[in-house]
């Protein structure tokens, strides 16, 4: 049998098993007066997090409520409604749970300077590591062949057994 | 102390360890509840037909004037169907003004579903594209609110409210918004 024949059916099925958690769910097509309606739309749904879902955005949601919600972003959208309107609209409903980028406050103050935090503890590990490292080095540097009494003794008894070399 | 090193994973481990599952013991701990942004907000405006009138226009001023509930419910929603019982025994026995909403569903059905499991509500509103769900921030039957008695939201339950829940987070809370109420009323 010709192996480019089987090949191909094969590589398709693979690329639809791997491609398929990408291509997201929503089924409804919104009209839009232009482009720019269009963009806004797409880049809302894929800033508003789904209230249903733990961590989804509207645009892979087939929830309810996602569908909700993308009906009325359109509908604000083509009333002409700004950003901060859109979001203030989604967050006195929903609180900030819908924005995948909160504001800087108390509750969210955490959220935000974990990774600063994480970053600068990794840091410290680092330096903390290399330095013990370095000293280490510097120490077997200095003085090679420096036993301490155990490794001393044991060296001594493998020279005792083999007294011919 | 470079023994005492090695164990610091295993230390960390455990403390997260020991973090989750005093978590996972917690039985009110549910990690698709969201805390409502309309609390200590005044209930939204709306125009939606009565349930069982429609020709009746139900508006906010109908839910004033009592301490009272707010119920989310569907016919789809199975958890509905378990709640059921309870707020019959709530109108019935603790003498709560429950409210129903109607939610995203087909009025015939619900009103076979009152007819069959028995009607708490005063009075049940159709909301039947979800707009008003969606003013309240609604994301999923069932969903009881604690209005006072101006039609402001002092609390919101996600999910079956049971004897349990009506003990713990509801009654607490109504029997001092029923105090300033009267109070209110006096004055």
């Amino acid at each position: 049998m010709n192996r480019k024949f089987w090949q191909i059916p094969v590589s398709l099925f693979l690329c639809a098993v791997f491609f398929a958690p990408l291509s997201h769910a929503v089924i409804e097509t919104y009209q839009f007066d232009d482009n720019a309606q269009r963009k806004r739309y797409q880049v809302f749904i894929e800033e508003l997090r789904c209230p249903k879902c733990q961590n989804q955005n509207l645009s892979g949601s087939n929830s309810p409520i996602a569908e909700d919600l993308r009906r009325e972003l359109h509908r604000m959208i083509l009333e002409g409604q700004g950003d901060q309107q859109v979001v203030d609209f989604m967050v006195a409903r929903y609180g900030d749970f819908v924005l995948y980028r909160p504001p800087l406050d108390k509750n969210t103050a955490l959220l935000w300077g974990a990774p600063a935090i994480l970053l600068f503890i990794g840091v410290l590990v680092v330096i903390v590591f290399v330095r013990g490292q370095k000293s280490q080095q510097q120490k077997i540097a200095l003085d090679p062949l420096k036993l301490d009494a155990d490794e001393q003794h044991r060296l001594d008894q493998i020279l005792n057994e083999y007294p011919g070399k | 102390m470079g023994r005492l090193k090695l164990f610091i994973p295993l230390i960390f481990f455990a403390a997260m360890a020991g973090l989750f599952f005093i978590v996972l013991l917690d039985e009110d701990y549910d990690p698709q509840s969201l805390p409502s942004a309309l609390i200590d907000k005044p209930m939204p405006v709306f125009h939606l037909p009565a349930l069982l009138d429609e020709s009746r226009i139900i508006s906010v001023d109908d839910l004033k004037g009592e301490v009272a509930l707010l119920n989310v419910w569907a016919t789809w929603c199975p958890t509905c169907r378990v709640e059921h019982p309870y707020l019959n025994q709530l109108a019935k026995q603790e003498g709560m003004a429950i409210y129903g909403i109607n939610y995203k569903d087909e009025s015939v059905a619900a009103r076979q579903w009152l007819k069959k499991l028995g009607n708490p509500y005063r009075l049940n509103i159709v909301d039947a594209d979800g707009r008003l769900g969606l003013d309240l921030g609604v994301y999923g039957a069932p969903e009881t609110y604690l209005l006072d008695a101006n039609g402001v939201i002092r609390f919101k339950h996600v999910g079956v409210v049971d004897e349990r829940i009506w003990q713990e987070k509801f009654k607490p809370l109504v029997v001092v918004l029923r105090k300033n109420a009267l109070r209110e009323a006096g004055q």
